[in-house]
């Protein structure tokens, strides 16, 4: 459903900062994958969902969702078919509009916004269902400035509108990299449950290789703007993060020692 | 005596320099682009119901025209800044700059147009047997209540919304979809037709159109702005956008009372420059304030 067909890009080209984050990345994913992306700092690994979501566009190479070329399309126009959550719990909401505001935003991804008023009494109780499921007491503080809430509720409730309107593809940029650790692993559950219960096809970026192989179906690991390594079905199911770290040394020639990597 | 009807007079003022508060918040608070086309949008929105009127238009055509004007001045600022990629604040330098040689030719190359005996929008109002200071407080609510009532709307509905998340967090408001582009160029085009459709009855209180009397308007706006929102609070959008009216009100009060104690007009601009750098920095003191008390109550 998604093929990504040999990108490269270059940031900051001529300059003494050239960094050459994606060399010729191929990846073509099926209906209802869910693959893990790893890789060290500066990988390229949000480089590519950046490209894929139209944040930046790629030197060369093109990108094709549901066998439409997507590659010149602008960000805003790509929205409708993605729903992204970022690594800063701040980017992906308005914080200074309430939380059914920020639902109602994202209930209209993709789509014509006119001079109807912003929400309906049927979004509304739509919301407060959906609210509840996150089991945060959100459904009840429907008016909150989302400025006003915690990191993982921000989290929780980006992952919501990202998942609202279901998206033809999640992208989740180490969504839970800046919770504590029992947060991050309650919106990681809450994602995979998404996931799995609306069958959404994703990818997610984390740094903790355990998660990259408990969740998910495939795994992917990139390496200075290329991928490494892909690994899905039976063989993703028995990785073992030794097996992991030692392709990753291969590929290097490094000792991973001092790869932020090797976090947990 | 001389003193209340300075403040009357003050009043009628406050409530068209309200509109162009109104006008300034929408960019400045709302989309949070500082944007100085003002200063060359009220003269625009001057110069054209001036001339128009002079030339025998109706005024209430003349300043519906001069909103207009005002609308063309904020998409030349959004363009600017979208197509152009020009930071946002040079982009307003340049309208700014752009609108001054324009708004002579508007007024036929001349740097003033006087409506000396000429009906004017509030002629009506004085023909019901309203003094002249009342038919501009009459007006002027008239206009007020109608913007606020409008923008309450307005930036209540789906396009209005994906404006606020524009200027609140453009990034996740692009990942939903918007064109955060087109939410600015709107935005500016609204805030400047709101400030020229102020010029527009600003001229016609004055009883004349100036080529300089824009010169200062964005500080005077965001004097309002602040004044408004530090007085009466900003707990809801009608309380804000209400705010900014009495904000605007309080500000020519004041000035009207400092003028009166004997401040030399020249020394005006200086007032308002100052006023504005504290009430800028009330944050700062307030913030200061908050860390003292809580010092002050962990060590008892
Ligand atoms: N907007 C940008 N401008 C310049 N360089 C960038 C930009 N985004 C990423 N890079 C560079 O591209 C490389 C890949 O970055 P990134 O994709 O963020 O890595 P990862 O997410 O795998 O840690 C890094 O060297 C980074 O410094
Ligand atoms: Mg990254």
């Amino acid at each position: 459903m998604l093929e990504v067909k040999n990108i490269s890009k270059t940031f900051n080209v001529g300059t003494v900062n050239e960094k050459l984050a994606l060399d010729g990345v191929d990846l073509k994913l099926n209906e209802n994958d869910f693959v893990t992306v790893i890789g060290g700092n500066g990988a390229g690994k949000s480089t590519l969902l950046n490209c894929i979501a139209g944040v930046y566009p790629v030197d060369s190479g093109s990108i094709y969702i549901d066998s439409t070329d997507v590659t010149k399309l602008p960000e805003h126009k790509r929205a409708r078919l993605l729903g992204r959550v970022f690594q800063d719990p701040m980017m992906g909401t308005a914080a200074n509009m309430g939380i059914e505001e920020n639902l109602a935003l994202a209930y209209r991804r993709g789509e014509k916004r006119g001079l109807r008023w912003y929400i309906t009494s049927q979004e509304r109780e739509l919301f407060r269902r959906e609210l509840k499921t996150l089991g945060l007491g959100l459904e009840d503080r429907m008016t909150t400035k989302v400025g006003l809430l915690s990191g993982g509720q921000r989290q929780a409730l980006t992952l919501l509108m990202a998942t609202l309107k279901k998206p033809r593809l999640l992208l989740l940029d180490e969504h839970t990299a800046a919770l504590d650790p029992k947060t991050a692993q309650k919106v990681l559950e809450l994602s995979n449950q998404l996931i799995e219960e609306h069958q959404i096809t994703t990818m997610m970026i984390t740094h903790n290789m355990r998660d990259a192989i408990r969740y998910g179906n495939r795994l992917i690991m990139m390496y200075e703007g290329k991928i490494l390594l892909d690994i899905s079905g039976e063989e993703k199911k028995k990785l073992t993060i030794d097996y992991l770290l030692g392709q990753f040394e291969k590929a290097s020639g490094s000792d991973l020692a001092s790869d932020r990597m090797l976090l947990s | 005596m001389q003193l209340l009807l300075a403040i009357h007079g003050a009043v009628a003022t406050g409530l068209l320099w309200a509109v162009v508060t109104i006008g300034i918040f929408t960019t400045y608070r709302i989309l949070d682009f500082a944007d100085l086309t003002v200063e060359g949008s009220i003269t625009t929105g001057a110069a054209v119901a001036a001339t128009l009127i002079y030339n025998g238009a109706d005024p209430f055509v003349a300043t519906l025209v001069a909103c207009f004007a005002g609308m063309a001045a904020g998409l030349m600022t959004g363009l600017l800044h979208t197509k152009l990629k020009i930071p946002a604040l040079l982009s307003g330098i340049l309208s700014m700059i752009a609108l001054y040689s324009i708004n002579i030719r508007i007024m036929g190359n001349r740097a003033n147009v006087t409506l000396l005996r000429l009906d004017t929008v509030y002629t009506v109002f004085e023909n019901l047997g309203l003094s002249n200071r009342n038919a501009v407080i009459v007006v002027g609510l008239i206009t007020v209540i109608l913007v606020i009532a409008v923008l309450y709307w307005f930036f209540g509905t789906e396009l209005g919304s994906a404006i606020r998340a524009t200027g609140n967090n453009p990034r996740m408001i692009r990942a939903q979809g918007v064109n955060t582009n087109t939410m600015i160029i709107i935005g500016l085009v609204i805030s400047n037709g709101l400030v020229a459709l102020a010029g527009a009855l600003i001229a016609q209180d004055y009883g004349y159109a100036e080529i300089q009397m824009g010169v200062g308007s964005i500080v005077i706006g965001l004097a309002s702005v602040i004044i408004g929102e530090v007085l009466f609070g900003t707990k809801n959008f009608m309380r804000n956008l209400i705010s900014l009216v009495l904000g605007a009100v309080f500000y020519r009060v004041i000035i009207a009372i400092v003028l009166f104690i004997g401040l030399p007009p020249t020394d005006l601009k200086l007032f308002t420059a100052v006023s504005v750098a504290i009430a800028l920095s009330l944050p700062v003191f307030g913030d200061y304030l908050k860390t003292l008390k809580k010092s002050l109550r962990e060590g008892a």
